[in-house]
């Protein structure tokens, strides 16, 4: 008997055999079901996060510095950072004069506020601060009008660039540029449009966003904003020469007495990437084991059935020892019996999770992506599971006597 | 050399703390064309000595030459081989798979001897029509009759072309006019030249046969010629046989 005729006949022997006992297997198999569900979910959600991750990480470039007064990630004590003094304007324009090796340097400082127009408000809106040179280091292009000239920066000019969400919302039938919005208590000319952002790591909508230059920022929303430096470098592989020069640079700017620690950070992308790794890590362990544990019960459920079928079907495994099957051949019928009724769990459960995700992904800001390679695994893990799990039973009836067998009612 | 040469074949059970001797050294050698009938009340051992032919158990003492092969010693993947391609069984209660049609059923040994789909087809259809099911070939067992059940068996026992067809009790679950349908069937299937042994209780039954083997206690009582056809064949036991004991 060749394999693939065994495969074949254990198949329709099997299918025959859950169809004659449906509610029977519908129950059994919703332990796996549910256990399929939580891996198809886990990896979509990791998939989903990783997805978001990368889409929010590139749009703060992987050759960029960012020089702010307290590092990102901060596991000293905060009053070791509390009493550094800000960083000014005038150092960001120091140090863009210079440095030798960055391409762009570029201020910038953030807030939030309210912004105004034709007695539309929007509250809760986040104001950057940037020069002309923030268009390149932030990657952003613009979608109409134009982004901030050199003057517009030096002349503090009050003129803005409004974020897709906020033009759509205060200008969707017509035009925003040359339009007048007030910007906390000051008015503004918007001159251009941000192309779409999309939210960072699927939580904070960067469209909701006004830019106005810098030099406005200080005039009209804070008095002593704190500075972060962007500082571009030609290629990310430029980035350590970049970042010894610009800690030489910013501890002469700042006066550091020599042997005293920088009273300043530089931050790179790649602490996110640090951070991000090891939380994928530790999301990537729960899931594990909460998947492992809900497939163990599943499988605890089919090895009970397989047991059940095992023991009712021994008179047939008796007439099919007498006609000749072997051990090899009862053990692959009901190990296929088995991966059968786990793979029709699998497939139950990836018809549940696909569209569930797709909901998820529509109606709330979590981005979950299924992918061909979650519903691979999904069926692969549930076939592996049925195996595992029919093992034991499928050897008790490929060592049956056929005598006794035979004699079973 | 005879088809079937057992030889001081014993089979012994342990229950518990007891031994049980069911076949304490027999010896029987039967020719390819017989028509046997193995005979005896319950516990004689005739179905451990059926069992030990049909090679579905392995004797703890003695040989067992079928067809020119030992098979008291094979392993139990070896005796399933030798299930498939040597003997066609007839069950007292049919023993087909209820789910699967009668031309399914007929199939399955030829499944399991490797035979390719479109060949098994071809001859689980002509061991149908053999016994008078050709418009019968898609019924499931519960769709059919007894008498036709057991047909179905019987084409299923002849569907490989064994060496022997070994029959337990093939009327016992029928009634009269139906088992002798099935015996008139295995006497045209004796006629053709197929080794037929039939295990049974009954005496018409047995009376079919050309050669009575009456089993008690464990060892072959008798060996008769029904005279239906002169049977050449005579016990080549090393023991003298054994009278059968009077009353209990």
């Amino acid at each position: 008997m060749t394999l693939s005729d065994e495969i074949r006949e254990s198949a329709l022997i099997a299918w025959a055999a859950l169809r004659a006992n449906k509610l029977r297997s519908t129950l059994t198999t919703l332990g796996v079901v549910i256990g399929i569900i939580t891996v198809t979910l886990m990896g979509t959600a990791i998939n989903g996060i990783n997805a978001a991750f990368r889409q929010s990480i590139s749009s703060m470039g992987a050759d960029v510095l960012f020089v702010g007064r307290f590092p990102w990630m901060a596991f000293d004590d905060w009053r070791t950072y509390r009493n550094r003094p800000e960083i000014t304007l005038a150092q960001a324009r120091e140090l863009e004069r210079l440095l030798t090796t960055a391409v762009a340097v570029a201020p910038q400082v953030d807030g939030n506020g309210t912004v105004l127009y034709n007695r539309r408000r929007a509250s809760g809106v986040w104001i950057n601060g940037n020069t002309e040179q923030s268009l390149s280091i932030r990657g952003l292009s613009i979608a109409t009008g134009r982004w901030f000239t050199a003057s517009d920066i030096v002349s503090a000019r009050p003129v803005c660039v409004l974020g897709s969400y906020l033009a759509e919302g205060f200008f969707p039938h017509e035009s925003p540029l040359g339009k007048r919005i007030r910007i906390n208590d000051s008015n503004y000319e918007v001159i251009g449009v941000i192309e779409p952002l999309g939210s960072f790591l699927g939580t904070w909508n960067q469209d909701n966003q006004v830019v106005i230059p810098v030099t406005r920022f200080q005039a009209d929303l804070q008095r002593r904003p704190d500075y972060s430096i962007s500082v571009k470098a030609r290629s990310a592989a430029d980035l350590p020469e970049v970042v010894e020069e610009v800690r030489a640079v910013m501890r002469r700017i700042r006066k550091v007495p020599p042997g005293a620690p920088d009273d300043f950070a530089i931050n790179q992308q790649d602490v996110f990437i640090q951070f991000f790794m090891a939380f994928g890590g530790a999301i990537g362990l729960v899931g594990l084991f909460i998947t492992g544990l809900s497939l163990l019960v599943g499988g605890i459920g089919i090895m009970n059935i397989m047991f059940v079928s095992v023991t009712e079907r021994t008179k047939e495994i008796g007439i099919r020892k007498a006609l000749g099957a072997k051990k090899r051949t009862i053990l692959i019928q009901f190990l296929i019996e088995a991966a059968s009724l786990t793979l029709g769990a699998g497939l139950l459960a990836v018809a549940i999770t696909w569209p569930a995700t797709l909901a998820i992904d529509h109606y709330t800001s979590f981005a979950a992506r299924m992918s061909w390679w979650i519903v691979a695994i999904a069926l692969l893990v549930s076939i592996l599971t049925g195996i595992v799990a029919g093992f034991i039973p499928a050897l008790r009836a490929a060592r049956m006597n056929p005598v006794d067998a035979l004699r079973a009612d | 050399m005879a088809l079937i040469q057992i030889r001081n074949l014993a089979r012994r059970y342990v229950m518990g703390s007891d031994t049980v001797h069911a076949l304490r050294g027999v010896s029987l050698d039967i020719e390819k064309g017989e028509y046997v009938a193995i005979m005896g009340p319950s516990g004689s051992g005739k179905s451990t000595l059926m069992n030990l032919l049909g090679c579905l158990d392995s004797p703890s003492a003695g040989s067992y030459d079928l067809n020119g092969k030992d098979v008291a010693r094979m392993s139990d993947n070896d005796l399933a081989e030798i299930r498939n391609r040597e003997i066609g069984f007839v069950f007292q209660s049919f023993n087909l798979l209820p789910r699967s049609d009668a031309l399914h059923n007929v199939e399955l040994p030829l499944i399991y001897s490797g035979m390719s789909r479109t060949d098994r087809r071809l001859r689980a259809r002509e061991a149908l029509v053999q016994v008078g099911l050709a418009d019968r070939l898609h019924h499931r067992p519960n769709e059919l009759s007894g008498g036709q059940r057991q047909r179905v068996a019987v084409a299923r026992a002849l569907v490989n072309h064994p060496s022997i067809v070994l029959a337990d009790e093939p009327t016992g679950n029928l009634d009269s006019r139906t088992g002798q349908e099935i015996l008139n069937l295995f006497e045209h299937l004796s006629s053709q030249g197929n080794t037929i042994i039939v295990v049974t209780h009954e005496e018409d039954v047995a009376q079919h046969s050309h050669r009575i083997l009456r089993i008690r206690d464990g060892l072959i009582a008798a060996d008769e010629s029904t005279g239906r056809r002169s049977s050449s064949v005579t016990v080549p036991s090393p023991h003298p046989p054994v009278l059968p004991p009077q009353g209990p």
